[in-house]
């Protein structure tokens, strides 16, 4: 992946970190069958961070950031979510979900629904808001990926990057104070590419605390404060991207930034 | 975009039929259109002729004699002495009734089948799968064979109902009795009765339109109950709860009218050697109905769990992901997807059913078949006509309900590009 044009300048005046926690995993671990996908992970996220994980296919990177909104279950290990711990408890997950948004590789935005009805489904039904005020929530959210024009067209008439701008905006209607993001431009191409992380950028200048796992170095370079390594289900190095991407400590950092950055 | 130039004009040229994409499609329809009517014609008029130097015009007055056969399990009136026409109704009834008998049957059973299918719990979903391969590997007129045979044989006969030690008993507080010569179920008596209407063919009573006119009359105020309760959703975000109003506004009428009319239960009851009173449902009809049933369930329940299993996981991760419940999940996200691979399958095993439905000849259930292709046929010697009559009437059925399905279809398609 080349350094992306990142052609605009970040406004970072409120792309500030706070000391309070978003999320805190303690020595996680999960394992699929006797497949041990996740080893004794520790992470802690503060309120307004941008983090970006990358790492080799097959590392764990989905499964870690899907552990954290309870698509996936852990075995071991306490992830606890703007205070709230993640147990079986329900009322817990329902809690945390509708606190943390989620964008996915593939959209996954609901087919038989309009653009606006995407938007709408979750807040009328799980925050009983009322449909007029879901709506103009909507539209605002719309407006801001830039395609309120398209409200009541279906997902199967939109571009790929518009449908990866209304899955955002869909996550941002439900109000959430993290977002994650699971390669949400791998399916794109390149023009489009651009679209959408134009669009996270634009989050991460607003403040919110996000998690994204990409390949995008560019972005990781000058959007996130924090790169996160993942091998075999480990973290195996954290820094700023700065240290990151010029002093990596460990040998399969180095041999993961030399394949992706393609030197 | 507004101030765009028109679109060219075109000259049209007749070689444009048969060169250009637009025109070509349907120039080779018309010439296919003329040439099958050319033949469908060619054929009429050689039969019409044929049949004529044999000495048998088509003419259709034989509907009109007197059939002079007996049909037990019947919907209307009718007796031996009454034409084959009416026999003919009689039997196209009797189609119409196991076939939706069936339909209704395997739909309830093939959708409860289907979720089941994909539960977690390995048991049940092995038995599901396990029932669903032995059923559908059968032929279904094996299956018909089996119930009926296991209904005469098995069940006692209604002689041993009798005594006062009697071997067999009835079901449900002494109100149904399952026989070798059939099940009787209780049936809806009136004791202020409002009589018959005659509309001519056959008496239609007039407690039952009295009854499906109070229900038609709740269900539109369960409508407009349902669309208060969604503006009231618009406006204030909370749906009010419906359920218990709805269930009121259709029970109440209904036990009104119910009770106005004297409605009361007619129990089937041991009269000599043979139940009276009561709706006899005969072996034949049970066993078609079952045979039918069970078969058609396989099909069913794997149309379901492919409709459930075409809807991509990450639908049912992107709504738990918003918050959504399970439940509502599958409500409002993966069912109104899954419908649209249903259906079509659907169609066609409710198409299968009804045209299934004619096996009924092996055992002896009077269906359309077995009266206008059997003994009416055989009786008059009119094959052509009875053929004709019956392939025309199975196409109507047959063209009634795709054509039903493939209306609600259109209404649950999803926009593509
Ligand atoms: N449902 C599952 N059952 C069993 N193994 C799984 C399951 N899902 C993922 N895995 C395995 O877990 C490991 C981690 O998968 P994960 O999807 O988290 O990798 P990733 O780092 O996101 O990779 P990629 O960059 O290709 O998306 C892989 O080896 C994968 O094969
Ligand atoms: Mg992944």
């Amino acid at each position: 992946m080349s350094d992306l044009a990142i052609e605009r300048k970040i406004d970072r005046s409120k792309m500030e970190v706070s000391d309070e926690v978003a999320i805190q995993i303690n020595d996680m671990n999960k394992w699929y069958g006797t497949f041990h996908v996740l080893r004794d992970i520790n992470l802690t996220v503060n309120k307004g961070e941008r983090i970006v994980i990358a790492g080799p296919s097959g590392s764990g990177k989905s499964t870690m950031i899907r552990c954290i909104n309870r698509l996936e279950e852990h075995q071991a290990g306490d992830i606890i979510v703007d205070g709230i711990e993640l147990t079986n408890d329900l009322k817990n997950i329902d809690k945390i979900r509708s606190e943390v948004g989620m964008c996915f590789q593939h959209f996954n935005l609901f087919p038989h629904l309009t653009i606006l009805e995407n938007c709408t489904l979750a807040p009328i039904w799980v925050r009983k808001t009322p449909k007029k005020e879901a709506i103009e929530t909507a539209m605002h959210f719309l407006e801001k990926v830039k395609i309120p024009d398209q409200a009541n067209k279906y997902p199967g008439q939109l571009s790929g990057g518009q449908q990866q701008r209304v899955a955002i905006a869909r996550s941002l209607c439900m109000k959430p104070r993290i977002m994650l993001f699971d390669e949400p431009t791998s399916a794109l191409d390149p023009e489009m590419i651009k679209e959408v992380l134009d669009t996270m950028i634009e989050l991460a200048e607003e403040g919110m605390t996000m998690l994204c796992v990409t390949h995008e170095m560019g972005f990781a370079r000058q959007v996130a404060n924090r790169v996160i390594f993942m091998d075999q289900g480990q973290i195996v190095e954290q820094n700023e991207p700065e240290e990151f991407f010029n002093n990596p400590k460990s040998e399969r950092t180095k041999l993961f930034l030399s394949q992706i950055l393609g030197h | 975009m507004s101030d765009s130039v028109a679109p060219p004009k075109e000259t049209f040229r007749l070689s444009m039929l048969l060169y250009d994409s637009r025109y070509r499609g349907i120039t080779i329809q018309f010439v296919v259109l003329v040439l099958v009517l050319l033949a469908l014609g060619w054929l009429a008029r050689n039969a019409a002729v044929n049949l004529a130097a044999l000495g048998k015009p088509l003419r259709f007055d034989f509907l009109g004699d007197t059939a002079s056969y007996d049909i037990n399990q019947r919907l209307i009136e009718y007796t031996s002495t009454d034409s084959h026409g009416r026999a003919v109704l009689v039997g196209l009834l009797n189609t119409l009734l196991v076939a939706f008998m069936g339909c209704a049957a395997a739909t309830i059973l093939g959708v409860i089948g289907g979720v089941l299918r994909l539960s977690s719990n390995w048991l049940v979903s092995r038995l599901v799968a396990l029932y669903v391969e032995i059923f559908r590997n059968v032929p279904v007129l094996l299956w018909i064979f089996v119930c009926m045979f296991t209904l005469t044989a098995i069940a006692p006969a209604p002689r041993a109902f009798r005594g006062d030690t009697p071997e067999a008993s009835m079901l449900l507080w002494d109100s149904m009795a399952v026989t070798n010569r059939g099940i009787y179920i209780p049936e809806p008596l009136f004791s202020r009765p409002l009589g018959d209407l005659n509309l001519g063919v056959f008496n239609v009573s007039i407690e039952l339109i009295v009854l499906l006119a109070v229900l038609a009359g709740s269900l539109f105020a369960m409508k407009w109950n349902n669309a208060r309760a969604n503006r009231i959703q618009t406006e204030t975000g909370d749906r009010p709860n419906t359920m218990w109003m709805n269930i009121a506004i259709v029970i109440i009428p209904f036990l009104l009218v119910l009770i106005a009319l004297g409605f009361h239960i007619g129990k089937p009851e041991l009269k000599g050697f043979n139940f009276k009173g009561g709706i006899n449902m005969s072996a034949p009809l049970i066993g078609l109905w079952l045979g039918l049933t069970l078969y058609t369930t396989t099909y069913i329940i794997e149309a379901v769990r492919s409709g459930i299993q075409a809807v991509s996981k990450g639908q049912s991760e992107a709504a738990f992901a918003l918050g959504l419940r399970p439940g509502r999940t599958m409500s409002l996200v993966i069912l109104p997807q899954a419908l649209r691979v249903i259906i079509p399958q659907l169609i066609s095993q409710y198409l299968n059913l009804t045209k299934n439905s004619s096996l009924a000849v092996a055992i002896g259930y009077m269906d359309l078949v077995s009266t206008l292709g059997g003994v009416t046929l055989n009786q008059t010697g009119r094959e052509m006509e009875a053929i004709l009559m019956l392939m025309a009437i199975y196409l109507t059925i047959s063209l009634t309900i795709s054509g039903t399905m493939n209306w609600y279809n259109n209404r649950v398609k999803l926009v593509e590009r």
